[in-house]
């Protein structure tokens, strides 16, 4: 079964919300004539990035009228874009809405806060406590939002748990300008993204966005990665691009067949183990 | 792969290899005039100003301003004092020329030497240099800006090496509204500018902020950029102590000097301290991006 999705490697307004509204409507109109069944969009794509105390500013909940307009639009695409979460008890997340037939059907709460170097996301933000999988267009599919991804126990979690598709919507800043090959971060991404895909046997949506924020810039890059390792799509760096694919869940399950690591994991060792480590009792199930 | 490994981890410090510091000059170009392009425009600002020196630095500057807005959209001013040389006027034109934007020369003779009139100073001691120095500095600035109005943007021209010497003028030279090139060693500078088109000349001519006359940067310095480029590249970029690099075999004077440098005019890269009083203050927690855009 073949899949085709779309990614809006776009340049959010910081702080601007309705503007951002309006951006998105009108990527997701090209998605929708492009065939796609999904269209992701890149971290806090509805309000951009380094939003510093603008955060509380922007933030709303999940189910707040301010988005009505992405469930609406999701009757006929699903969606995948990200806000600023203020929890029932008024707390502030990173998060990643999905979207499908009006309806908002999950929500991310990015886990991994930077906070080093130029990331100062624990400043503002308090973190998500769960990887859970979800159903979306293309099967049972987990989100890693930014540098949730660079934490080699996300992706994982999200295999282990039958996840067949990662998205993992970015605002990575492209640093690193060394002699002699392609941006630092583009290729620490590339490296991530193949990886997880041909050793996690599952596609890696990356979806990361262009433009600057305070003389940052945002390195775009966007890439569908099979879980034979093969680019299926890749978009231009710099630049804004609505990047189409086919998503194909038999290469999945061939994958899988010829190479059945998934099958094979003991995440009862891997259990035993990390809760051996921190103490924690387990109980039997059997 | 292992070519990968080997240009991103496992950059060793040594005196000796200068390659730490090559850059992709294709890349980096990109990356500069798309900054300016959109960061002008978040600004709301439709041109360039740039002080245009005759220099490589404000050259670069020029010549990426000149690509991201079209060089109609760039004023060159060409500030000359009365020890300036002709050859950083001939030089100022050959880049207009080049790149194509409009050049003005406003001399700041006049200004300069009427305020130091007023309390007469003896030009051979050197702490009146450097305030003369300075002065001619925020002067400069002040028309580059002056000129900016309404509708352009003051285009840096101070690079790594000097930002994190402090070899600048506070609200002089390392005044701008956005800076291309503040993330560049002089060395890295020199290699964009021959990329860019920049005249050889130019680019390989001794440094000199032209503060008197014989100046030259790195005879005031004591040492050259391209040794104190590689120094700071293993301790700002790569984060190595300076014993670990004394200890890698670079010079521990050289090495103990830049580090000094680098600590005691760090208050040249930050904004002024302003006394917390209130519930919230502007710069320690009312912290808003600067580029905060309007819905």
């Amino acid at each position: 079964m073949s899949v085709r999705i779309a990614i809006a490697q776009c340049s959010p307004a910081l702080g601007a919300v309705r503007r951002n509204l309006a951006m998105h409507a009108s990527w997701i109109a090209r998605a929708h004539e492009a065939g796609a069944q999904l269209v992701v969009f890149p971290e806090l794509s509805l309000t951009g990035y380094y939003l510093k105390d603008l955060a509380a500013d922007v933030a709303c909940g999940a189910d707040d009228p301010q988005l009505a307009p992405i469930a609406d639009a999701s009757r006929e695409i699903d969606i995948s874009a990200g806000f600023v979460e203020r929890s029932a008890d008024a707390k502030l997340h990173i998060a990643q809405g999905y979207w499908s037939k009006g309806k908002l059907v999950h929500v991310h709460r990015k886990v991994y806060l930077p906070t080093y170097g130029i990331f100062d996301d624990g400043r503002y933000f308090g973190p998500g406590d769960r990887f859970e999988t979800f159903e979306s267009v293309g099967g049972s599919t987990g989100v890693a939002i930014c540098e949730d991804l660079w934490h080699v126990s996300t992706p994982y979690l999200y295999a282990a748990a039958g996840a067949a598709m990662v998205l993992a919507p970015s605002a990575s800043p492209g640093r690193g300008v060394a002699e002699g090959g392609d941006l630092g971060t583009a290729e620490s991404c590339r490296l991530m993204d193949r990886f997880y895909a041909q050793y996690l046997t599952l596609y890696v949506v990356y979806v990361n966005r262009v433009g600057h924020e305070d003389g940052i810039a945002f390195w775009g890059g966007s890439e569908i990665v099979a879980p034979d390792g093969t680019v299926v799509a890749r978009a231009p760096e710099f630049d804004e691009h609505l990047l189409v694919g086919e998503i194909d869940l038999d290469l999945v399950a061939r994958e899988r067949a010829r190479n059945p690591l998934l099958r094979d994991e003991r995440e009862d060792i891997v259990l035993r183990n990390v809760a051996g480590r921190l103490g924690l009792p387990l109980e039997r199930r059997d | 792969m292992t070519e990968v490994l080997s240009r991103t981890g496992v950059i060793r410090p040594d005196p000796k290899d200068p390659s730490a510091l090559r850059i992709d000059e294709v890349l980096v170009r990109k990356m500069l005039v798309l900054f300016i392009r959109d960061e002008t425009s978040k600004a709301r600002l439709k041109r360039a100003v740039v002080g245009v020196s005759g220099g490589v630095d404000s050259a670069v500057s020029a010549a990426l301003a000149s690509e991201a807005l079209g060089p109609e959209h760039v004023m060159g001013l060409f500030t000359p004092y009365r020890h300036s040389s002709a050859d950083s006027r001939r030089h100022a034109r050959a880049i207009s020329k080049k790149f194509g934007f409009t050049l003005e020369e406003v001399p700041i003779t006049a200004q300069v030497d009427a305020y130091f009139r007023a309390a007469p100073v003896d030009e051979s001691d050197p702490r009146i240099r450097i305030r003369m120095g300075n002065k001619m500095a925020r002067e400069r600035k002040s028309i580059e800006y002056d000129r900016s109005w309404p509708d352009g943007i003051v285009v840096g021209t101070s690079n790594k090496t000097e930002l994190l010497l402090g070899y600048g003028t506070q609200f002089g030279d390392m005044a701008c509204g956005i800076n291309p090139v503040g993330d560049l060693y002089k060395t890295q500078l020199r290699e964009l500018a021959l990329h860019l088109g920049v005249p050889e000349e130019i680019v390989r001519k001794a440094p000199t902020a032209e503060l008197w006359e014989g100046q030259t940067d790195e005879g005031e310095l004591g040492f050259t950029y391209a040794d104190a480029d590689l120094v700071l590249y293993h301790m700002v970029d790569r984060r190595l102590r300076p014993s670990e690099l004394i200890a890698a075999g670079f010079d521990a004077a050289l090495v103990t000097k830049i580090r000094e440098m680098v600590r005691k005019n760090h208050y040249k890269r930050v904004m002024p301290l302003i006394a917390k009083v209130s519930l919230r203050t502007v710069g320690h927690d009312f912290l808003y991006p600067r580029d905060w855009e309007a819905d």
